[in-house]
């Protein structure tokens, strides 16, 4: 019998809405929602059933059974992995107290879940990948806007110019964003782009700055400086809502597009000629603050600078500029119930909160919980429960983190894939793929703020559960029966649902549910108290910041030059790639198998590449290198090599993928307290690496 | 007169793949055939931004196809509407289509050892949809085209 059914992809965290039709359990056709997406899905979303296919996953949970990393496992029944969790979460509890206990999830709208089980276990240390990602690019919108990073969405579609400073849209694919940027360009918008090197979403740009690695920061602060020479910039939102604007006058003086034309190695022309389109198009012209700018030295700051030229372009709450998400009390509709168990008032293992005031206290910030390892103050870390959380593969020097993670009596991975953290961890403990489980009801906030539901499509082909269930399980076993008052997720649903006038039937017309049919927006004259900082304004100055000791307009400092020999690595996406999870996937590991390096031509002539050539690439001290195909190409610059993130695995169960290409985070050797005091993020781009033509290519053959 | 064409819009195109694997997924082929690609050419510079032109190639349903002569079981079939697919119940896999092929379009199934190829999922032509990976294509880039002649 044929089924179809409304459901969100989980191929990677954009998490589309799709519609799966299924017959005997399996999928027979799949693409985005029609009523959201028009059918589009990406290469990642039509893979998803090869996924389930894969025999290359875990398929039961697995116990160690040998030492750490070895890759020798012991099949186990669910009952015995949650008493194994169990006893050894009591045991480390009664010994060193629930705070030692550190959960890591990769985010997104069901963590919720993931945050109170460890709260209602008693630990504050709840925490992410961001530190690795979006950490730079919130925390700057924090101190400016008094909001984070989601704190405003993009009214692309309406807008006249999109500027990206490396954000590789078209690689990176949010499939309604990228929809809403080719209409854009459709209707005759103008996209600039700036990046080291020519990528898909800058083969889209109407004008591309190809800029030195590392002076992005550079760049804006020359727009700004041309910006408000030129007083392109609305004045009346700058009196109304900032404060600073004069300081920031004052600051910028030195910064001239003759000055950024040199340093970012653009021409001064060009520079002066995109002010000319802003001041066509402002307000309509939205500078994309970033997304991964954990990256550059001053990357929080490259931030704070794009997030001050829109705030220059007065684009807040105007259609076809930033736009603040809606949520259902803005549609006079009642929200759903959400499991929100409170953060026991325990200092975080991270520092953050007491030792940096300055960061958000959500999910802290991962790569300081080493320390703590380390130096048990203030007070050990004996366990990591890692959801969906790959530490090895988004964090720099997974040798160095292995050193630190053998200090803890328990290390959990629950994942859908065998992942390189998993690898080394005690316990595996494999979730459904998200075509096999339910999640609960999410708020999409938005200009048109819907509910969104994920259903199981098919019955799970492993020995498999859903995320819901393994919590569940694992917290009646812990006495916390009470934090997760259901026992199906049809009973979940309903109490998530209970304040609101709908039901779960509500999904079934379209998959979601909408909760305005019109755009909500506010009176753009009537912002106050939209931006939560002391003041209540957009602070150019931040009190926030000046409480740190942390300047708001820092002072440019220029990048270094990799020594000779070496290169800054620079590492993105590929738009059949969600890093390391799907390399593995047979259908997309098809199409692209392996990564390479690119390189500039001129760099590579100097070194005696071509392209196709094998070149070993080698960490600064050389303990670590991986052999991949030259790309040599025109439009990178000399000083950056680039490979794609998600490569170069070590698990011997995932054959496909087993040593191809290389691994951007293993050349980061003794990069992870590499890290912005400011922004908090690491800072993945401050690596070089060396490049060798290697000895493995061949150059005749002696065997038969 | 081949009825129907697919047309890619390069503005639109962000060569991401899309289209091979829901291709793939619709015709459950497993790793091996691919019955459309994306390419692209070298970069060069157009008004100081490098650009490239993407491709995209399936089956070109030949109006006078030497895939279907030369099949010795006639599994290779051209319909009225111009789409020319091959019967899987005769196919015996020789692949002499492929070799008749100037660009070698049939390729093999080494799950079912059959030839395959695109037949505009002619399935769901038939029951008024569009085939797969324009259905799907991520950016809309992707048209199914109904040809009319000119007077």
């Amino acid at each position: 019998m044929t089924k179809s059914v409304y459901s969100i992809c989980g191929m990677c965290t954009v998490r589309c809405p799709i519609r799966v039709e299924t017959e005997n359990n399996k999928v027979t056709w799949i693409e985005g929602n029609q009523h959201l997406l028009g059918g589009a899905l990406c290469a990642k979303g039509s893979a998803g059933p090869a996924m389930i296919a894969d025999k290359e996953r875990p398929q039961q949970p697995l116990i160690r059974d040998g030492a750490r990393g070895s890759g020798r496992w012991k099949p186990v029944s669910w009952p015995t992995a949650y008493d194994y969790i169990a006893d050894k979460l009591k045991n480390i509890k009664s010994e060193y107290g629930p705070e030692s206990v550190v959960l890591s999830s990769r985010g997104g709208p069901w963590q919720g879940m993931y945050k109170s089980f460890i709260h209602g276990f008693g630990s504050p240390n709840y925490t992410n990948h961001d530190s690795t990602c979006g950490r730079n690019t919130h925390h700057s919108s924090l101190s400016l806007n008094g909001v984070g990073r989601k704190g405003f969405v993009y009214d692309i579609k309406n807008a006249k110019h999109l500027v990206l400073f490396g954000r590789n849209m078209f690689s990176s694919l949010r499939i309604a964003e990228n929809l809403q940027t080719l209409d854009m360009l459709d209707n005759g918008g103008k996209l600039t782009y700036v990046d080291v090197r020519q990528t898909i979403t800058g083969l889209k740009s109407t004008r591309f700055f190809q800029v030195r690695p590392g002076t992005d920061y550079a760049l804006a602060l020359g727009m700004i400086h041309e910006i408000i020479r030129r007083e392109a910039y609305d004045s009346d939102f700058i009196d109304r809502y900032v404060t600073g604007f004069d300081e920031l006058c004052y600051f910028v003086e030195q910064y001239t597009p003759a000055w950024a034309a040199k340093e970012c190695g653009v021409r001064e022309k060009a520079i002066k000629n995109f002010v000319d389109e802003v001041l066509e198009d402002m307000p309509k012209v939205i500078f994309h603050p970033g997304w991964n700018l954990s990256r550059y030295k001053d990357s929080f700051y490259a931030a704070r600078a794009l997030h001050i030229l829109n705030i220059l372009m007065g684009n807040i709450e105007q259609k076809g500029g930033l736009i603040i998400p809606k949520g259902p009390g803005d549609c006079g509709k009642k929200g759903i119930n959400a499991i929100d168990i409170p953060k026991p008032d325990i200092k975080r293992g991270d520092g953050v909160g007491w030792k940096y005031k300055h960061f958000d206290k959500g999910p802290g910030l991962g790569h300081l919980f080493f320390p703590t390892m380390e130096s048990e103050d203030p007070y050990p870390i004996k366990a990591w429960i890692s959801m969906r959380n790959d530490p090895f593969s988004c964090m720099p020097d997974p040798k160095r983190q292995e050193q630190y993670f053998d200090k803890c009596d328990l290390l959990v991975s629950i994942d859908v894939h065998y992942s390189e953290f998993g690898w080394f961890s005690d316990i595996i403990l494999p979730e459904c793929t998200y075509l096999e489980r339910d999640n609960g009801i999410c708020v999409q906030k938005g200009p048109k703020p819907r509910f969104g539901r994920r259903q199981k499509v098919l019955e799970p082909e492993n020995d498999s559960k859903p995320s819901w269930e393994i919590f569940k399980n694992l917290a009646d076993r812990l006495g916390m029966e009470d934090y997760f008052p259901f026992n199906s997720i049809e009973e979940y649903w309903k109490w998530q649902l209970e304040p609101t006038d709908y039901s779960v039937k509500d999904f079934e017309e379209k998959g979601f549910i909408s909760l305005s049919d019109e755009v909500v927006m506010y009176d753009p004259e009537k912002l106050d108290g939209q931006f939560n900082t002391p003041s209540g304004k957009i602070e150019i100055l931040s009190q926030k910041l000046d409480k740190a000791g942390l300047p708001s307009l820092k002072e440019y400092v220029s990048p270094l030059r990799p020594p000779k020999g070496m290169f800054r690595l620079v590492y993105g996406r590929s738009a059949v790639h969600t890093h390391g999870h799907t390399v593995n996937n047979p259908l997309l590991n098809e199409l692209m198998p392996k990564n390479s390096l690119w390189i500039n031509v001129k760099a590579a002539n100097k070194l005696g590449i071509t392209h196709g050539d094998l070149v070993d690439v080698s960490s600064e001290d050389e303990s670590y290198t991986g052999t991949v195909e030259a790309n040599v190409v025109d439009y990178i610059h000399s000083e950056a090599v680039y490979m794609v993130h998600g490569f170069g695995r070590e698990i011997s169960r995932q054959t496909r993928c087993l040593h191809a290409g290389i691994s951007d985070q293993k050349l980061m050797v003794n990069k992870l307290d590499d890290w912005d005091q400011a922004g908090g993020a690491i800072n993945l781009c401050e690596v070089f690496v060396i490049v060798r033509r290697s000895v493995r290519n061949p150059k005749r053959r002696v065997e038969l | 007169m081949n009825k129907y064409m697919i047309y890619l819009n390069g503005k639109r195109c962000i060569g991401c793949h899309g289209c091979e694997v829901h291709c793939k997924a619709n015709k459950n082929l497993p790793v091996g055939p691919q019955l459309c690609e994306i390419d692209h050419s070298v970069m060069v510079k157009v008004k100081s931004v490098p650009k490239t032109e993407f491709t995209f190639r399936s089956c070109y349903h030949c109006e006078e196809p030497f895939c279907a002569p030369i099949c010795p079981t006639n599994a290779m079939i051209k319909r009225e509407d111009g789409i020319v697919y091959i019967d899987q119940e005769k196919c015996i896999g020789c692949m002499a289509c492929a070799g008749a092929c100037p660009w070698t379009i049939p390729q093999l199934n080494p799950e079912t050892k059959k030839a395959v190829k695109c037949d505009y999922c002619m399935d769901r032509v038939d029951a008024g949809l569009r085939p797969a990976c324009v259905t799907k294509c991520t950016t809309h880039a992707l048209k199914f085209v109904i040809m009319q002649e000119v007077v």
